[in-house]
């Protein structure tokens, strides 16, 4: 059974008839060519298929492509500027060391964008909470937090008492 | 020694590909009408099968193969498929099945120096819950899923041997005919010294029993490959691996084909820990994309099929007796270990003796043995993991010395001090020495980070829920896997018009930033920037230069000593073309921010460029700068390192947690700090997963997994990562290059030890199993009456 549904991905609007069964996920991936958007484990488990849907950060595999109808989404490919140039969040994750074999970096990269563009201020537990839907393998997850916090500049509070938070803080002053 | 770019934390060469989607890997290749496969999996652990019929599931609209053992190596595919594999592979012609290895090790001229050839690419008998038995072909995956529950499958249910005791059981089933006992080997044992003299002069003889658990490798981009029959007739496979050339030869070598006829192309990996030096379906890939007359197929696993259906880490038993002085002094260790490997060999011969081999290096004392058994049973296959068999024995002995410390009431480090291995010392097996030795300096380090003097009294005599406790582990490891095996490394370098260069290798970038090392050493010889080399990250077996693959902490050490001829090579023809432009002696010029310049002065003499034109078009000297080389490595730089760990211990809910965690190693020269770190940050966070969370369960009765998914199976996540910290003692190893010893796998194999003597100090308690997870803490407690 096929549905049509209109949506945009990264700004660009799509209508198209998608079968009832397939996850976004598969639609982004196989039919639309957005492979940054990986396939880890296909159960909402693992994270690497993050998107954002109007904003809000989802695993793919378990989103259901008839539901994106009328939604925005935004795919890694979407993160950086037109010109080129990379997000806050992408600059971030290259220079702390986030990256190592790059499969979890992209759903990662999204929910750190989601967090930044909410404008809410983090305690350095509830960014941890925010990024436990990724799985990650090869970091230990260090220079990811480093990166996320990086990101969210003058956005985290200071109710937090560690050597890597006093460290930040000590990184934020020397910058301004 | 100081250099511009080694040594530096420069930005790894594909993060801006990774950060930005660009970065493709396997499964983001598609060919233009790709089939998609699925395996039947044996429902039974052990298990014969006596009828198998694939008629219905054939006539299921959407199928275009089905393939089972009968149809193998000899694929009926049409014969009308173009190119020279029908020469090969007649359909008239009768073969018999050929039995192969999967492991991921260079191939051996000797025949003695082989893995055990025990498998076949689908079975007739199955002997593990997952075990392909066919496999189907079809449109989409809806319809491969459908066809397999169409394929009708009678069994001779056999005892399903979960354990290696069941297994050895006199009178147990045998689950590889030749192999008496269930024994795979007992080879990777070594003796040396007087054991019966060593432990009669010893003041005290300790026994103690420890064993690990199964995990698994858990790399978050699922095992994958498609492949197809290209123009040619050649087999091309694109798959997420380390080891692309072994791939080659393992495919044509379990389909009897020409080791010619197979293309293997490997992408950006996403994580391989070991896992993919392994081939593991590559070869049924090759002979479902022949049953379809070489159209492509993809064969990709769920995730719940890759934590069973791949490979895991082999768990271990171990039986230790030590001969100890009252003053700490060890005259004798004598080590009995064994080791399940599961249903097929894969790298099981080796493993065992591989964490035997490493081991020996740390205490050299007078007289030590090690015996260990490898046996199969009836449970996944288990492989390669990094560390190789070493996390497993650094536990045991780890803690081991613990409690003999404890029982001997003397300072566990200075227990391990007193018996550690200093530079000169030769490894009597395998003749190398040991040419620079940090880790005294590491222990220094660790100490002083942790604070370990204040926390140990600070943590004396506790009472109440919750207890704290500090706990320390050393190891030492190797540098590739001299003398055992081949250690061929290759680089290209080409100099372009602009003086930059392309750098090609065939050591595999699977994540660790071996891309990005091979390039800071490249620019370093060469002068440049690293953005003016530009490192080809994929191979390719037709193009890439033959390297054995990404594996054994080998590529900074080994490929890196490739680079560095290949770059050396090339700088001495450059300065060759810049005499004959300048008629100054080639030995009194160096390269230096993309200038010739004067060796004694730094003096520029002309740009680089000028001469990589030149080279190009000068139109009687031209003659384009290249560089082509091998490198066989006989030589092995011994790494080592300690973890110092920090916990919590809640005893009313037997929770564990890490507050402080170190990794100190002595990896010679750090070539990139920041990506040196971040290797540690990952094998101390997959370390911390096996010593308190992980751990793949079965039904003992059945032998079926019980928790072969994410949610089930305790993958450390960020909330459960303490920060971790990473030091390094860096001492240059005159063997590597710019000094290097290895540090990838490493990082993995102290901290379980650690956190086991830490929850020790805490609590009393010595856990000699682990994961130490809340449900066995919990139990231990109520045993010891802390609750």
């Amino acid at each position: 059974m096929f549905k049509k549904i209109s949506f945009t991905v990264n700004g660009k609007s799509y209508t198209l008839e998608v079968d009832v069964r397939m996850s976004l996920l598969e639609l982004l991936r196989n039919q639309l060519g957005y492979t940054g958007a990986k396939q880890g484990c296909s159960v909402g488990e693992c994270g690497a298929c993050s998107v954002l849907i109007d904003g809000t950060p989802y695993d793919s595999c378990i989103y259901l492509a008839v539901w994106a109808d009328g939604k925005a989404i935004t795919t890694i490919e979407g993160v950086a500027a037109k010109n080129g140039e990379l997000s806050k969040v992408q600059k971030a994750f290259v220079e702390e060391g986030a990256v190592q074999c790059g499969f979890c970096t992209p759903g990662l990269i999204l929910t750190t964008t989601a967090m930044t563009e909410s404008g809410n201020d983090y305690t350095r537990e509830e960014v941890k909470r925010e990024l436990s839907g990724h799985l990650c393998r090869c970091t230990g997850y260090q220079n990811i937090l480093k990166a996320a916090e990086k990101s969210l500049e003058g956005h985290i509070c200071t109710c937090v008492d560690s050597p890597h938070y006093k460290q930040q803080q000590e990184q934020l002053k020397e910058r301004q | 020694m100081a250099y511009d770019v080694v040594g530096k934390s420069v930005r790894r060469v594909d993060a801006v590909a990774k950060v930005t989607g660009k970065a493709k890997y396997t499964d983001d290749f598609s060919e233009r009408d790709m089939l998609v496969a699925k395996i039947l999996h044996s429902p039974y652990a052990h298990a014969v099968v006596k009828s198998i019929d694939v008629s219905e599931a054939k006539s299921l609209p959407g199928v275009e193969a089905v393939i089972t053992y009968q149809d193998l190596p000899h694929i009926k595919f049409s014969t009308a498929l173009p190119g020279v594999m029908n020469d090969v592979l007649d359909d008239e012609q009768e073969v018999d099945l050929p039995l192969f290895a999967t492991a991921g090790h260079p191939y051996s001229l000797d025949p003695g120096h082989r893995d055990k050839e025990d498998r076949f690419i689908l079975a007739k008998k199955a002997r593990y819950v997952g075990d392909a038995i066919a496999a189907v072909v079809a449109e989409d995956a809806i319809v491969a899923a459908k066809a397999l529950k169409l394929i009708r499958v009678e069994y001779e249910v056999l005892e399903a041997l979960t354990t290696p005791e069941a297994a050895m059981r006199e009178g147990a089933p045998r689950i590889h005919e030749e192999s008496e006992g269930n024994v795979l080997s007992t080879g990777g044992g070594f003796e040396r010294g007087d054991m019966e003299a060593a432990l009669q002069e010893s003041d005290y003889v300790f026994e103690g029993e420890y064993e690990t658990s199964i995990v698994q490798h858990c790399h978050l981009e699922l095992q994958t490959s498609h492949a197809y029959v290209d123009a040619d007739g050649r087999i091309v496979i694109v798959t997420s691996t380390q080891i692309p050339q072994i791939v080659r030869r393992i495919v044509a070598q379990s389909l009897g084909l020409p080791w010619g006829k197979v293309r293997v192309i490997k992408p950006y990996v996403g994580g391989g820990f070991g896992n993919k030096q392994d081939v593991c379906y590559e070869p049924l890939n090759a002979a479902l994309t022949l049953a379809v007359g070489g159209r492509p197929v993809k064969l990709e696993l769920s995730r719940e099929e890759g934590m069973v259906d791949t490979r895991t880490r082999h768990a271990f038993k171990f039986k230790i007796k030590t001969g100890v002085d009252k003053d700490g002094t060890i005259h004798a260790i004598q080590i009995s270990a064994i080791s399940n490997t599961g249903a097929y060999a894969s790298h099981g011969s080796s493993i065992a003796g591989s964490g035997g081999s490493k081991f020996r290096y740390l205490y050299p004392v007078k007289a030590m043995k090690y015996s260990p058994v490898t046996v199969y049973t009836n449970l996944p296959v288990a492989g390669a993991m990094r560390g190789y068999g070493t996390p497993q024995i650094f536990f045991a002995f780890e803690s081991h010395i613990e409690d003999v410390a404890k029982r001997l009431n003397l300072d566990p480090i200075e227990v391990r001090r007193k018996n550690l291995v200093d530079v000169g010392y030769v490894e009597p097996f395998s003749k190398n020495k040991v040419l620079t030795c940090g880790i005294r300096e590491c222990i220094d380090k660790g100490k002083e980070l942790i604070r370990w003097d204040e926390k140990k009294e600070r943590y004396q005599n506790q009472t109440g829920d919750i207890r704290r406790g500090v706990g320390m582990a050393c190891f030492s490891y190797a540098s590739g896997t001299y003398p055992v095996a081949l250690e061929l490394a290759a680089a290209r370098i080409v100099l372009n018009q602009d003086g930059s260069v392309q750098l090609q290798l065939g050591a595999t970038e699977i994540g660790q930033g071996s891309d990005t090392v091979f390039a800071q050493m490249a620019a370093e010889i060469l002068g440049l920037p690293v953005s003016m080399v530009h490192v080809i990250s994929q191979q390719d077996t037709d193009i890439s230069p033959f390297d054995t693959g990404s594996y054994a902490s080998r590529q900074t050490y080994v490929s890196g000593m490739a680079v560095e001829k290949a770059a050396l090579e090339v700088k001495s023809k450059i300065l060759a073309f810049a005499q004959k432009i300048t008629d100054l002696p080639a030995h009194s010029l160096d390269l230096k921010d993309q200038m010739i310049v004067y060796k004694h002065s730094g003096e520029p003499v002309l740009p680089l460029w000028e001469v990589a034109m030149q080279s190009f078009y000068d139109r009687v000297n031209a003659q384009p700068i290249t560089s082509d080389v091998s490198n066989n490595a006989r030589i092995n730089a011994v790494p080592f390192g300690v973890t110092f760990a920090e916990v919590e211990v809640d005893l009313k809910t037997g929770k564990i947690k890490v507050l402080e965690i170190y990794n100190v190693h002595d990896s010679g020269k750090i070539v990139n700090p920041q990506l040196a770190a971040g290797q540690v940050h990952g094998g101390v966070s997959m370390a911390i997963g096996y010593a308190l969370s992980e751990q793949l369960l079965f039904d003992e009765a059945t032998g079926r997994p019980l928790n072969n998914n994410l949610l089930d199976y305790k993958l450390p996540t960020i909330m459960d990562t303490p920060e971790i910290g990473a030091a390094f003692v860096e001492i240059d190893d005159p063997t590597g290059p710019f000094g290097v010893k290895a540090l990838g796998e490493p990082p993995v194999i102290s901290p379980a030890p650690a956190i086991r003597n830490a929850v020790l100090d805490a609590t009393g308690v010595a856990f000699n199993r682990i994961p130490m997870n809340p449900q066995r803490v919990f139990e231990s407690f109520k045993k010891a009456g802390l609750l």
